[in-house]
């Protein structure tokens, strides 16, 4: 049954699913790579964004990707009063560390679900739009336009991250907060308000990473689950903090699952990403793009 | 101390005596059931719950059962299998209820069979699958149309065998429902002669399904039958419609869960087109009986009010049958005697909205009445389209059949 042909698909749908894993991971390697936030509800604040932009399309027929840009201030707003509230009452009291952390954004989680539960109902929800159900005919392929969408928007939002924490004086200052906070404060500036904001960051970018989820496939109250193992496996294995890394690793992740569904069924794929990641550290602690510390 | 129990006792006692000498005929006969009202399965209990409820209001209607009022007892069982014992045990101690109907699907109802058997009570089955076959009670009726537990699989093969199909794929949810149907749809093919060619269950956390379906179509199989649950059905049709399933493929679906409900048909629309699946009532020509159109005409102005489901065609109409089992084989027994009712439900057929409906000894239905219909001209965003006659062609059984398969698959698309 396998042949040259299914191996060509594989590797084209793989890039283009990797491509996708990596729009909805960026905002992770943020706030949990850069800032060690314990951020599990970010597939929560995910769904929830896919949500807003289900909102707009179906009440005012705006295109999915649009309305992720409308509510991405709003996204950024959240984020920013998400993480104050974390920081005044855990990461102040020095009681971020460990599972207390985590509680706190997993409570996040579950309370995001109830209420798009009671808000949207229980029912899966989708977007229309003009790229949604067609494919690309190309060397006797057919490749989903939706996917297409995904590779696309990835590697600009990649680019746009890099670029913003290397060129402008924010993103210096969030990486620099990453490597030494004391070192900072000791410079004058507060590093707790660059945190904030690089958090803001790491929400804002959801509202197009949400639109993307609805483009791909329907979502529920509850799909957040399904992407808690998947972002995190990412994260980490891309090594804490690189954005660049973030979408090879997915795009890695992306293509062995393809391939290895292709070839041994699709059971064995969500296995396979679990067995990279722990395969990766130990060999490579820091991951795959990470610095060793 | 033991004056007080005393004269509790002649207080009881009196009152007994009064309530069993002058309102004996007033008396309302308990029926007690669970319901799931909360989780996974409320979409489709409330639903039923309500068909149930239009009937009681009927029969009251009509003057009630034996000359007495029907009452429903219901609680919620939380679409959950450790809820229902206790439920149960309840109802028949402390509501002492006369009559009993199972809660709405297979794994809330499976824990309380051995209860009901040793109690010796009738139990209508509520679309459970195969809970008998190991318990063995001698007074289950399921008013599920089910039948035999292959039949599922075999109508679909069958139809796409008759279609000119060869060759099985099968693609299966990783979890127990589907499993099963796929399991039995293995044995059907070996029993008809046709080999598998594809055989494989994804995990339930899948996203993406079109290299699952490039991996199906490079197989070149002529028949697809597929074991899905409501999330990812709709993520495999998708797939269908950008990469297509080849033109070999004379016939598609089986056992998508989900596609049965209104607002799932609603928000696939067009997708929905060509695929063949199994369903249990379908407004068809050929699904009309005695106060099926009175039913529904009810059923349409309480939904909205009730929440629940505005077209309810997968199990309402059967929870207004359980009702009319229960009428019948009561009024023919003359009385509550269980063992009565037992017997008439087993030795007659019974008249239902939903068809006459007859049991074989282990309290399933003697025929197979579960449909394989298929959607056609669907349109996007549109539910009042699914209450027309010829979207949902009703292909198998002989008897309810309303048009022919069209085929191969790609061409239904159309």
């Amino acid at each position: 049954m396998f042949s040259l042909d299914l191996l060509q698909d594989a590797l084209v749908s793989g890039v283009l699913l990797g491509c996708f894993y990596a729009a909805v991971s960026l905002g992770l390697s943020l706030s949990f790579g850069l800032l060690d936030v314990p951020n599990v509800a970010h597939p929560a604040f995910l769904v929830m964004a896919s949500y807003g932009v289900f909102y707009l399309n179906d009440k005012f027929g705006v295109d999915p990707l649009l309305a992720g840009l409308l509510i991405t201030p709003l996204l950024f707003v959240f984020g920013l009063v998400a993480y104050r509230l974390y920081y005044e009452t855990f990461e102040k009291r020095g009681s971020d560390a460990g599972v207390r952390g985590i509680a706190f954004f997993f409570g996040i989680a579950f309370i995001i679900e109830v209420l798009l539960i009671l808000q949207f109902g229980v029912d899966q929800q989708s977007v229309t739009a003009s790229y949604i159900g067609k494919a690309w005919r190309i060397a006797g392929m057919r490749i989903p336009y939706r996917l297409l969408v995904a590779f696309a928007v990835a590697a600009g939002l990649t680019i746009l991250l890099t670029l913003y924490l290397s060129k402008t004086f924010m993103g210096r200052a969030i990486r620099a907060v990453a490597q030494d906070q004391e070192a900072l404060r000791l410079m004058g500036a507060d590093p707790i308000r660059i945190k904030q904001w690089a958090f803001g960051i790491s929400t804002a970018v959801l509202g197009i990473s949400g639109a993307l989820l609805i483009i791909v496939a329907p979502v529920n109250p509850t799909l957040d689950r399904s992407y808690i193992g998947r972002t995190f496996c990412v994260v980490v294995m891309a090594g804490l903090g690189s954005m660049s890394g973030t979408l090879v690793t997915a795009i890695i992740l992306g293509v062995v699952e393809a391939v290895v569904l292709t070839m041994f069924g699709a059971s064995w794929a969500p296995a396979i990403s679990f067995a990279m990641l722990l395969g990766v550290l130990a060999v490579r602690p820091q991951g795959l793009f990470g610095r060793r510390s | 101390m033991k004056r007080r129990t005393f004269l509790g006792g002649t207080i009881a006692v009196t009152t007994l005596g009064l309530t069993s000498g002058a309102g004996a005929q007033q008396a309302p006969i308990k029926i007690g059931m669970s319901m799931a009202l909360t989780g996974g399965l409320a979409g489709g209990g409330k639903a039923s719950l309500l068909g149930t409820e239009i009937w009681r209001d009927d029969i009251n209607a009509r003057g009630g059962l034996l000359g007495r009022k029907v009452e429903l007892v219901v609680y919620d069982d939380k679409s959950s299998a450790s809820e229902t014992p206790a439920i149960y045990s309840k109802l028949l101690d402390v509501d002492k209820v006369d009559l009993l109907f199972g809660p709405y699907a297979t794994v809330p109802t499976a824990p309380i069979m051995p209860l009901v058997k040793q109690r010796g009570m009738v139990l209508i089955g509520n679309f459970a699958f195969q809970v008998n076959s190991k318990v063995g009670h001698d007074m289950w009726f399921n008013v599920a149309p089910w039948g035999p537990a292959d039949s599922w699989a075999a109508s679909f093969l069958d139809l796409g065998q008759k279609a000119g199909g060869k060759t099985v794929a099968l693609l299966a949810a990783d979890q127990e429902f589907a499993q099963n149907l796929a399991l039995t749809a293995r044995d059907v093919a070996k029993k008809m002669n046709m080999p598998i060619v594809f055989d494989q269950s994804y995990p339930p956390t899948t996203v993406e399904f079109s290299g699952i379906l490039r991996a199906l179509n490079a197989a070149k199989p002529d028949i697809v039958y597929v074991a899905s649950y409501p999330p990812d059905s709709a993520g495999i049709l998708r797939a269908v419609n950008e990469i297509g399933v080849g033109d070999n493929v004379k016939i598609f679906g089986g056992g998508m869960v989900g596609l049965q409900f209104g607002a799932v048909m609603e928000n696939l629309g067009s997708l929905l087109n060509g695929v063949v699946n199994y369903n249990s009532w379908l407004p068809e020509p050929t699904m009309f009986f005695d106060g099926t159109k009175a039913f529904f005409e009810t059923y349409s102005k309480r939904a909205p009010e009730a929440k629940v489901d505005p077209l309810g065609y997968y199990l309402a109409p059967f929870g207004f049958a359980s009702g009319q089992l229960i009428e019948q084989a009561v009024k023919a027994a003359g009385s509550l005697d269980q063992k009565a009712i037992a017997k008439y439900l087993r030795e007659n057929t019974h008249q239902t909205i939903v068809g006459p409906i007859a049991f074989s000894a282990d309290g399933e239905r003697k025929e197979n009445a579960t449909l394989q219909a298929q959607f056609r001209g669907i349109v996007d965003k549109n539910m009042d389209q699914f209450r027309k006659s010829g979207k949902q062609v009703i292909l198998y059984p002989a008897k309810l059949k309303s048009g022919e398969l069209i085929t191969p698959f790609e061409a239904a698309r159309n």
